[in-house]
C-alpha cells in the first residue's frame, strides 16, 4: 500500500468516525465544531485529490467561516436540540431508501481515477490544452471559473448576494422591538 | 461584547489580523498563478474582520467599517461583476466575454478576470461580514 491510499483511507475512516458522532450529539454547539472538524478533514481528502482550490474553499468556508456564523446563530437561539417525540420509523425508512437508491447510482459510475470517464474526455481535455493560449493564466481552474464558465459563477456569486440579502430581510429590519421579544423570550425560557 | 477582552487575545489578534488581511489580498490578487481567487480571499478577509469584531467587539469595527457602507459593498461587487459583462456587450462581444475588453485577447481575458475576481472578492466578504454583523447585533 502507498502512503496516498494510506492517507486516503485514514481521512476517509475518520470522516466516517466524525459523521456518526456527529449524529449522536445532541449539544449544538460541539456539533458545530465537530462539523468544523468534518470540513477540516474533507479539506484534507480534497488536497490529496490534487483539487487544492476546492481544498482551500472548503477550509476557508466550510471549517472556518461556518463555524463561526453557526456559533453566533447559536447563541441567539440555544444550545441543546429540542427532543422529538415522533416516532423514528419513517425517518429511518426514507434515509434507508434513498442510501440505496444512491449507493444503486453509484455501481454505474466509472471507476476511481478512471482516465476514460466522460468527465475526463467531454471538455476537459480542451481546457488543459488549450487554456494557456486562450486565456493565458496558468491556474486553469481560474480559466474555467472566471472566463469559460464565468456565466456559472456570476450565477453564484448572485446566490451569495441572496443569501445576505435574506439574513438582512430576517434579522435587520424593524429592529428594536422584535429585538426585546427575543431577549425576552429567551430569558423566560432560560 | 463591550467586555474587554485579555491581554493575550488582544495581543494575539493584533498579531494575525494584519498578516490574514495581507493573505486575503495575495489570494485575491495572486488567484490566477496559484489556487485561490474571489471566493477565498473573501472569506479570508471576513473571517480577519469577524475575529477582530470577535476580540474588540462590533462598535470598534463598526468605526472602520460601518454595517451602512459594508451594506453598500454587498451590492457592488455584484455589479462589478454583472457590470464587466455589459460593458463587453457595448464592445461588440457576448456577454461576459472578456476578449474583447482590451486590444489584445490576451490582455482583455486577464482584464476581465481580474475585475470579476474582484467583484467575487468584494461580495462576499461584504456578505460575510453583513451577516456575522447581524447576528451579533441580534445578540445583543
Amino acid at each position: 500500500m502507498d502512503i496516498q491510499t494510506i492517507i486516503n483511507i485514514s481521512l476517509l475512516t475518520l470522516l466516517a468516525l466524525t459523521a456518526v458522532i456527529l449524529l449522536r450529539l445532541h449539544n449544538l454547539l460541539a456539533a458545530v465544531l465537530l462539523s468544523g472538524i468534518y470540513s477540516l478533514l474533507s479539506a484534507g481528502l480534497f488536497v490529496s485529490l490534487d483539487a487544492v482550490d476546492v481544498a482551500f474553499t472548503e477550509a476557508a468556508v466550510g471549517a472556518g467561516l461556518t463555524t463561526v456564523l453557526l456559533m453566533g446563530a447559536i447563541a441567539v437561539t440555544g444550545r441543546e436540540q429540542s427532543v422529538t417525540r415522533h416516532s423514528k420509523l419513517l425517518p429511518i425508512a426514507v434515509t434507508t431508501i434513498t442510501a440505496a437508491a444512491l449507493i444503486y447510482g453509484t455501481l454505474d459510475m466509472p471507476k476511481f481515477a478512471d482516465p476514460e470517464a466522460p468527465i475526463h474526455t467531454h471538455v476537459a481535455p480542451r481546457y488543459i490544452e488549450k487554456s494557456g493560449e486562450e486565456i493565458g493564466i496558468p491556474n486553469i481552474v481560474t480559466s474555467v471559473l472566471a472566463s469559460y464558465r464565468g456565466y456559472d459563477t456570476l450565477g453564484e456569486v448572485t446566490v451569495v448576494f441572496t443569501a445576505a440579502i435574506g439574513v438582512m430581510l430576517l434579522l435587520g429590519g424593524s429592529r428594536k422591538p422584535k429585538n426585546q421579544n427575543a431577549k425576552k423570550k429567551r430569558d423566560t425560557n432560560g | 461584547m463591550a467586555k474587554k477582552r485579555s491581554l493575550i487575545l488582544r495581543e494575539v489578534c493584533n498579531l494575525i489580523v494584519p498578516a490574514v488581511l495581507l493573505y486575503a489580498f495575495y489570494v485575491q490578487f495572486h488567484g490566477d498563478y496559484g489556487p485561490g481567487g474571489g471566493f477565498q480571499a473573501g472569506v479570508i478577509f471576513a473571517a480577519a474582520v469577524i475575529l477582530y469584531t470577535l476580540v474588540y467587539g462590533r462598535e470598534k469595527t463598526q468605526k472602520i467599517f460601518p454595517t451602512s457602507v459594508v451594506r453598500y459593498f454587498v451590492s457592488i461587487g455584484l455589479l462589478l461583476y454583472a457590470g464587466v459583462g455589459v460593458a463587453s456587450l457595448f464592445m461588440g462581444g457576448n456577454y461576459l466575454d472578456y476578449n474583447v475588453l482590451a486590444h489584445d485577447p490576451i490582455h482583455g481575458q486577464h482584464l476581465g478576470i481580474f475585475l470579476i475576481e474582484l467583484g467575487v472578492g468584494i461580495t462576499v466578504a461584504a456578505v460575510m461580514i453583513m451577516i456575522f454583523y447581524m447576528l451579533d447585533e441580534y445578540a445583543d
